[in-house]
């Protein structure tokens, strides 16, 4: 309890602080963390709840962003998205665009789901990395949008009365969101949804012979996990105001799983741990060596081998949830 | 006579070459206790695979509770109150005991698709799964992650579950295996209190705890059953004694 107070306290004050010292960098590090912490915890639901491994979690990501970042670069050309058989403009408005994006991660979710849930272990691995290397190429084909070298934002979204262009009203905004993610997520997990979730993780036959359709539960899960990395999609396109095929490349799916892994598995709070350990050590060994990954490469192995649940688990010890 | 709860129609199964199951026709009456016996190969576990829903057979028809469930799949059977416990104990294992019941107990009321009150606390599901453990002799064991049980309390957790999902039938593929004497005799007097309320078919290697609770016997020889009976009958069987039981006395 104390720790997650103390964490907190750095989350909320941290910003601050850098403001007031004049360094806004560590504003946008900041924003960083928490943006890619919600599409942690999102990876988390179904891989450390669900025993689902997917490495093509950087699409929905993608997907959410890319979904933002059409709509407002429409929006500013003054140009319609659709033209016929109807007009659908473009928008840079949030209520709209938003749960827009959103729901396009989720429906992709749900057709990718559909086909790879059939698999379990290494092939739903597989097939996850291939969907996912599918929809980058995809991007990278729309040459509309930037291409290869990705799609400027005119502007952030528009959200009411909140100045998103404010860099700390848009902290606030994700840090906001990452809390409500995880305490939703949190009940999630302990609710008689996430019972037959963690049931599928442990034996799947098991829930099967007492009458469980898992197939059901697991796909309903994915589709969440896809929403909610939308969502983290969304604000990443806001934070940086700039979308590239980067952010849908396999290598940023591999980022998300060691966030989570070396985090904690199936704690939620561990991802946020590892975004925020795996941002700033990508920072602070980056500046020294442009190799930093095979520094941090051993520090992973040895979190992995000797920490049950990962930077969790090593702080505060034995897990409290099952 | 009324129709059978669980009934066989020349069901077959092929692996490859090998005929694991031969137009096998079974007939398992309510409120029997059902034993199917027969040396190792004969396809017992293969037979129960069919039944649960595991595997599909190559032809023939499974009937249950007066319907054909034969395209039916495995967590589609249980709703129809067909409860199966696996030879290898099947558990949750890093969920306690009391979770275990409690699961089953949450997948026989209604969707799962509820997301936001805790499970645990919900004494809808704790309640009745408190029941059934104290029922089955795991009560004191309730809060202890499935993996750590003993071997034994592994087995009965198992039980308990399948009783959890309420059945109509219990499909209990060797609920001894490899349990000591102290072991069975726990088992064997709890077999005995179930089939009072319960039809059971039970698949079983320990020929003293089969002829002290079976009602009928059906004995499987390379996928056919060669002889189906009362115990009395069995045991006088030429058939079964050539086949079969050989050198043991009976």
């Amino acid at each position: 309890m104390a720790l997650l107070a103390c964490g907190l306290a750095v989350l909320v004050l941290g910003p601050l602080v850098a403001q007031s010292l004049g360094e806004p960098f560590y504003i946008r590090l900041f924003t960083r963390i928490a943006v890619m912490a919600i599409a942690a915890v999102s990876l988390d639901l179904i891989l450390g709840y669900g025993g689902m491994v997917s490495f093509g979690h950087a699409a929905f990501v993608g997907i959410g962003a890319y979904v933002t970042a059409i709509l407002a670069y429409h929006a500013a050309a003054g140009e319609p998205l659709l033209a016929w058989p109807m007009v659908i403009p473009g928008t840079d408005n949030a209520v709209i665009a938003w749960p827009l994006a959103v729901a396009a991660a989720a429906l992709a979710a749900l057709v990718i789901g559909l086909v790879s849930l059939r698999t379990t272990g290494i092939a739903f691995i597989m097939i996850t990395l291939a969907f996912a290397q599918m929809l980058y190429f995809f991007v990278i084909a729309l040459q509309k949008y930037g291409g290869e070298d990705g799609l400027q934002m005119a502007g952030r979204s528009r959200l009411g009365g909140l100045d998103l262009d404010g860099r700390l009203t848009f902290y606030y905004l994700v840090l906001a969101v990452l809390i409500a993610v995880i305490v939703c997520c949190r009940r999630l997990v302990g609710s008689r949804f996430g019972m037959v979730l963690q049931g599928c993780r442990q034996n799947e036959r098991r829930l099967r012979a007492i009458g469980f359709a898992t197939e059901r539960y697991r796909l309903a899960a994915f589709v969440m996990s896809g929403a909610i990395a939308g969502l983290a999609g969304v604000l990443l396109a806001n934070g940086q105001n700039y979308v590239s095929p980067a952010d849908l490349a396999w290598t940023r799916s591999g980022e998300y799983i060691v966030m989570v892994v070396f985090g904690g598995m199936g704690t939620l709070i561990g991802p946020l741990l590892g975004a925020a350990a795996y941002l700033v050590l990508e920072l602070l060994l980056g500046s020294a060596t442009t190799h930093w990954q095979a520094i941090f490469g051993p520090v992973l192995i040895v979190i992995v081998l000797f920490a049950k649940r990962g930077l969790y688990g090593a702080l505060v010890g034995r897990a409290d949830d099952g | 006579m009324a129709e059978p709860l669980l009934a066989t129609d020349r069901l077959v199964k092929r692996f490859g070459g090998v005929t694991a199951t031969d137009r096998l026709s079974l007939s398992v009456v309510e409120g029997e206790l059902h034993a199917i016996i027969g040396p190792n190969g004969a396809g017992k576990t293969t037979l129960v695979a069919q039944l649960a829903g595991e595997i599909a057979p190559s032809s023939g028809r499974i009937r249950f509770a007066g319907a054909d469930i034969t395209a039916l799949a495995m967590p589609a059977r249980s709703q129809r109150g067909l409860a199966r416990s696996f030879q290898i104990a099947s558990l949750c294992r890093e969920f306690t005991a009391l979770d275990n019941v409690a699961l089953a107990v949450q997948a026989h009321s209604g969707h799962s698709f509820r997301f936001w009150r805790a499970a645990r606390r919900d004494e809808a599901l704790r309640g009745p799964a408190r029941a059934i453990l104290a029922e089955i002799g795991l009560a004191g064991r309730a809060d202890v992650p499935a993996g750590l049980l003993a071997h034994g309390e592994q087995r009965q957790l198992e039980l308990a579950i399948a009783l959890a999902t309420k059945p109509r039938l219990l499909l209990l593929d060797e609920p001894m295996a490899g349990m000591g004497q102290a072991d069975s005799a726990i088992m064997i007097d709890l077999l005995h209190v179930l089939k009072r309320r319960h039809t059971i078919v039970l698949v079983e290697h320990d020929m003293d705890a089969v002829f002290a609770l079976a009602d009928r016997i059906s004995v499987l020889v390379y996928g056919r059953c060669i002889a189906s009976g009362t115990p009395a009958e069995i045991r006088v069987d030429a058939a079964v004694r050539e086949a079969y039981l050989g050198e043991e006395t009976l």
